[in-house]
């Protein structure tokens, strides 16, 4: 399926969220209360069948924190992109996508770690690579006073 | 008096040890917190995080030239194709279309790495299980696929040849009578690799039935490369995104139903076949042109995001840069296959002795920087 079907399929089956064409795939805007509605449509839904969860990247835009969802399927081979974003930059929650794909376990660990983001419902999270200690090094306003590079 | 105390059994609820993160078998500094109960294993934490780098971070104050040599220190075994990644990410935000001669010998690179990587694998994985000559047999065929790197690239194993736009600087002269001796010799020599280790019966006794996990569960948890391959989930991207020279070749994707260590390593064992095969079919004809497109100095990405898959030896590595039209990405992630390939071995491993706990761990063919990054 190409991406302009992919597009409309996207707005029919799961409407009400903002669906742009990005430079290579559809990208689509949940709100964080819808993540797991639309999440679990995409997954089910036979025309797209995204089984496979490849990547989940956080992101810290400024003002928003939020995370990318980079989803194929492997029956179809086509991959969608979706987003989503909490303003509140002291307590910010995400609903967990572990029970649709167990590999966001890892992922969103990670996203917890580096940019603390908390996942609601996630079976074991705690932090990956870092000590409690640590701040969120990825979110932009993270100060650090040895880097080398950002002096 | 106390009553004296005899034949006491050992303790019998669940006691937990630490490998790692200085134990051999682990490959790095990974620490796995077992649970286990008499010798079965009942339930695996592995901790990481001990050579974090923070690459990621680094990334948004350097520029893309300079990131492709932090790629390097990712997955080093797989460093040609982790530059790759960047590479074609970069090249396809810009819209650059390199020439054929960079494609050909990106990809013939990309498959000597794919077999040195698999080399390192094999002999590891044999010195894990007890075969301490697998060692030195596997180190002492992977030295001349790494001299071959060193007369191209510079470097040997963190090798940084590729650039934005194409290669560091043209082939060697002798890079295509070595490349092909290699071949030759090594058609000769990897029969003698299943002579010695793939039959044995202790080896195939330790792996068969080991730490399996099927199709469903490989899908589930996003595994790919060998490990996936095993599971009989096709994720070759290589077949199914070609990038590169590789939709010019005819090769064979690997795939096993049976998704335990024995056939996580047969994959691997195959894919070097059918890495010599895609290789011989690239190494004589290497079409003229340029080695390098012409590029600006600072290369600046238009505003967007991109994503790149490239697979290394390992399984799938992506590339997602979101650009804010600056001369350094906004945000750069780095899916690397280790990572997630590591996340199931508490299911994998459970019910099994500790003893296949190394078998297991072994066959995920980890390189710890590439989970850690």
């Amino acid at each position: 399926m190409d991406n302009l079907q992919l597009a409309a399929l996207a707005a029919a089956i799961a409407p009400g969220n903002e669906i742009v064409q990005g430079k290579q795939f559809v990208e689509m805007t949940v709100a964080p209360e819808h993540l797991i509605s639309t999440a679990t449509i995409l997954k089910q839904n036979k025309d797209t069948q995204f089984d496979m969860l490849v990547c989940i990247t956080g992101m810290d835009w400024g003002k928003d924190l939020g995370a990318v969802y980079h989803l194929r399927s492997t029956v179809f081979n086509h991959m969608i992109v979706l987003k989503t974003k909490v303003s509140d930059r002291e307590n910010p929650e995400i609903d967990s996508l572990c029970s649709l794909w167990q590999a966001a376990n890892f992922h969103e660990r990670e996203v917890y770690d580096l940019l603390g983001i908390k996942f609601r419902g996630h079976p074991d999270l705690r932090r990956l690579f870092l000590d409690s200690t640590w701040g969120y090094p990825l979110r932009k306003d993270y100060k650090d006073d040895v880097n080398i590079l950002g002096r | 008096m106390e009553e004296a105390v005899v034949n006491v059994p050992l303790e019998q609820e669940e006691y937990i040890i630490n490998m790692g993160p200085q134990h051999p078998s682990t490959h790095g500094v990974l620490r796995l917190v077992v649970s286990l109960k008499g010798e079965m294993v009942q339930n695996v934490q592995p901790h990481i995080g001990y050579v974090h780098r923070g690459i990621e971070k680094m990334c948004e104050n350097l520029t893309y030239q300079q990131i492709i040599h932090l790629t390097d220190r990712m997955d080093y075994l797989s460093a040609h194709i982790n530059n790759e990644a960047v590479c074609l990410a970069v090249e396809k935000a810009l819209g650059i279309e390199v020439s054929d001669r960079v494609k050909y010998i990106r990809t013939i690179l990309s498959e000597l790495t794919r077999i040195q990587s698999h080399q390192l694998f094999w002999a590891t994985y044999g010195m894990d299980l007890g075969g301490l000559t697998c060692f030195f047999y596997g180190l002492r065929d992977r030295e001349l696929i790494l001299d071959i790197f060193e007369e191209t690239c510079g470097g040997r194993m963190i090798v940084s040849y590729n650039t934005p736009g194409g290669l560091m600087n043209d082939i060697h002269p002798n890079f295509q009578k070595r490349t092909k001796d290699f071949i030759k010799y090594f058609r000769k020599t990897l029969p003698e690799y299943d002579r010695l280790l793939t039959g044995n019966v202790i080896f195939q006794e330790r792996l068969k039935g080991i730490g399996r996990i099927n199709r469903e569960d490989a899908i589930a948890w996003g595994l790919t490369g060998p490990v996936g391959r095993a599971s009989g989930f096709s994720c070759d991207i290589r077949k199914h995104n070609p990038y590169s020279a590789y939709d010019k070749v005819t090769f064979n994707e690997i795939l096993y139903d049976e998704g335990d260590s024995f056939h996580r390593y047969q994959v691997r064992m195959d894919e070097m076949w059918e890495s010599m095969n895609i290789i011989e079919q690239l190494i004589d004809n290497i079409p003229e042109g340029a080695y390098a497109e012409k590029m600006k100095p600072v290369i600046k990405l238009p505003e967007g995001e991109y994503w790149q898959s490239v697979e290394t030896a390992r399984g799938e590595l992506g590339v997602f840069i979101e650009s804010d039209g600056n001369k350094y990405p906004y945000r750069m992630k780095f899916r690397s296959p280790n990572f997630v390939n590591l996340a199931p071995l508490n299911i994998m491993a459970t019910g099994f002795k500790i003893a296949d706990l190394v078998a297991i761990n072994g066959s995920l063919d980890l390189v710890i920087p590439d989970i850690d990054r």
